[in-house]
């Protein structure tokens, strides 16, 4: 059985007098023990909201429903009241953000942000603590980390901040990670830095790892399966290799596409996908992407795609999918050739 | 943080100087000169002379502002032309009692103001908020004095709960150590003096809280809305740290930045501004006694009380800075 299995979940947020907005419709993944997997889409396709949904984190505001289930290790999280799911947070599902700078307290040192976890979730107080807390920076690769302890978000560099967040995420050996963008906000070379420890941590620990970005190249570099998001709902599942070499899903083709290449030739325009999020089509009326699609047929409108289960275990939501390379040419390929 | 310290007390001597030297200007530049106002308008041409050279005034004007900041720095304010007594013993019997209310009304603006405000923003759209942000307003609006009357109509006069007037009974002939009424009571343990004292207070008090109060609910509320929605506040969340100590460590101690500076200004004011306050209730605090000097042209009195003002706006400030550095550590001085 799958550690974390999201079924159906929907986060819809409704103000008086206007339409409700339906940030997750539907969205169903899994998560399995140790393994790592990513929540790709672009912005405003509910990656984060399903994140904070699963960890009920959400802002509370009226209007706000959340509908389905996120079966963690059994247990619905999202029938737990606030007690329970304080208990598991920070302990066994455990969430690092995107920008270090602002999700640290700029009050507080360093030191007393990685204990109170400890404190909270493991009882340990005082010298114990302090010292389980300076292995913890030394872990995530922070030197000097008894010094560190001491110091606060602002006398760190932005590396060292996202490390000390780190540090706080694993201090209770949580078996799911959650990453929500945990590079957007750092510089090329330290991203990679980032990359590599989350990797290492999960590798040594046995942690499974929920890694959500609009990023192709982390999930290149780091994700067992692949979950492609439009408007709410996944589009597209796969293991990370087929999902690179033969994606079904025209979103995903598009996605891959707007990679701006190295190799490119210079003056050789960018490949973006036309249109932008907010021309969505709402999923009950078909499907979400189809004002965008550049592979639209009549039946993508009217009702939304059934998900199609393929023989090697992947799925798409698409009437009129990519066909496999070698048997056809994608359309794609012939103009670039 | 004991070398800043230094360096803002030290920063007191050119504040003090520029006022020095303003005071002076503004005492040269007084309708008919200082003559006039000590003898007001009957003075004989014989008289006025002879108060120019008692006061020497016919000296050159340098040398005059020479012995004028020579006696400033001696703390010699000169004589109330209205009570005959020296400014500075009359401030020294004042001055405290006015300092005891303020301190009084900002414990009470402090005390209900940060957790209503706190309460309120937790509670944002629901009765308490709209209570508390609409009672505030009130609060604003109110004049301090018809707010006072009122107090002193329903809880002296009607319900006999609270003195309607004065600082102490003096009847209870309660010994004088440092004019802090409540204070000498407690040091010479004479505990009937001491809650005499308080009980003055408590009418005046509530009367003077209500302003900052109602600006401190405002403050608060705003502030800790704000804080509520930063990521870091989400990542304490994330932790699954009890709400009590979110609350305690993560939004409550961000929040209280803003909420210190408008301590501190409002303090300030308070202790300059509690003129009619005192007048209502009959306090002899300094706003009383200041409020008359104006109407006497008691210039030696508002000369001193300007003084005793700007040095205790750059001590309040001071003090403000101090608990800042302490709240955040990245404005902290070294």
């Amino acid at each position: 059985m799958a550690l974390l299995e999201v079924d159906d979940l929907s986060v819809t947020f409704a103000r008086r007098g206007q339409r409700a907005v339906h940030a997750v419709d539907g969205v169903s993944f899994s998560v399995d023990a140790g393994q790592v997997v990513g929540l790709v889409g672009e912005s405003g396709c509910g990656k984060s909201v399903t994140s904070l949904a699963i960890m009920g984190l959400l802002p509370k505001q009226p209007g706000l429903r959340v509908g389905g289930k996120a079966v963690f290790d059994g247990t619905d999280l999202l029938q737990l009241d606030d007690r329970s799911r304080r208990d598991i947070r920070g302990r066994d599902i455990a969430m690092i953000f995107q920008d270090p700078l602002s999700s640290l307290n700029p009050v507080i040192p360093i030191g007393l942000q990685v204990t109170e976890v400890l404190t909270r979730h493991r009882g340990m107080k005082g010298d114990a603590a302090a010292k389980e807390a300076a292995s913890l920076l030394d872990r995530v690769g922070i030197p000097d980390p008894k010094r560190r302890l001491k110091e606060y978000p602002h006398q760190l560099s932005g590396g060292m901040r996202q490390r000390a967040l780190i540090a706080m995420a694993v201090a209770c050996q949580p078996r799911l990670l959650i990453a929500d963008e945990p590079t957007t906000a750092l510089d090329v070379t330290i991203q990679a830095q980032i990359l590599e420890l989350l990797k290492g941590l999960v590798r040594d620990s046995g942690t499974a790892l929920l890694m959500i970005t609009h990023d192709l190249g982390v999930v290149a570099g780091m994700c067992d399966t692949v979950n492609v998001l439009y408007g709410g709902r996944v589009v597209e599942t796969a293991r990370r290799r087929p999902l690179f070499r033969e994606p079904r899903h025209p979103y995903t083709v598009g996605l891959l596409g707007s990679v701006p290449r190295l190799d490119a030739g210079r003056g050789e325009k960018l490949n973006p996908i036309p249109g932008s999020v907010r021309d969505l089509l709402p999923w009950p009326d078909g499907c979400a992407f189809a004002p965008r699609c550049a592979r639209r047929i009549d039946d993508c409108v009217g009702q939304p795609p059934e998900l199609v289960h393929t023989y090697d275990g992947r799925s798409y939501r698409c009437v009129n999918p990519e066909p496999v390379p070698g048997t056809v040419p994608a359309p794609r390929e012939e103009e670039s050739a | 943080m004991f070398r800043f310290i230094v360096r803002r007390l030290l920063q007191l001597i050119p504040t003090l100087f520029g006022l020095s030297l303003l005071l002076f200007i503004w005492l040269r530049r007084l309708p008919g000169g200082p003559e006039t106002a000590i003898l007001g308008e009957r003075g004989t041409p014989e008289m006025r002379a002879a108060i120019r050279r008692n006061m020497g005034l016919d000296e050159p004007i340098l040398v005059q502002y020479g012995r004028f900041v020579r006696r400033m720095i001696k703390l010699d304010l000169g004589t109330s032309t209205s009570t005959k007594r020296a400014v500075t013993t009359e401030f020294i019997e004042r001055f405290p009692g006015t300092v005891e209310l303020t301190i009084t009304a900002m414990i009470i603006a402090i005390g209900i103001g940060i957790p209503l405000g706190y309460l309120a923003a937790r509670r944002r759209g629901r009765f308490l908020d709209h209570a508390s942000v609409g009672g505030s307003l009130i609060g604003i609006c109110i004049p301090v004095f018809f707010l006072g009357y009122v107090l002193k109509a329903i809880f002296s006069e009607n319900l006999h709960w609270f003195p309607s007037s004065g600082r102490q009974d003096p009847t209870l002939g309660a010994t004088r150590v440092t004019n802090f009424f409540v204070l000498d009571g407690l040091m010479t343990r004479e505990w009937d003096a001491a809650a005499d004292a308080l009980w003055h207070l408590v009418l005046p008090a509530i009367a003077l809280a209500s302003i900052p109060l109602a600006i401190i609910v405002r403050i608060t509320r705003a502030s800790v809305l704000e804080v509520l929605n930063e990521d870091f506040v989400r990542t304490a969340e994330a932790k699954g740290l009890t709400e009590q100590t979110v609350r305690r460590r993560h939004v409550l101690r961000n929040a209280m930045l803003p909420v210190a500076t408008s301590i501190g200004l409002l303090a300030g004011g308070l202790l300059s501004g509690a003129v009619l306050t005192e007048t209502v209730f009959a306090f002899s605090g300094i706003g009383a006694f200041v409020a008359e000097a104006i109407g006497q042209r008691d210039y030696p009195v508002l000369m001193g009380f300007i003084l005793i003002i700007a040095v205790v706006y750059v001590l309040v400030n001071l003090l403000v800075d101090l608990s800042y550095s302490f709240i955040d550590p990245r404005v902290r001085v070294r």
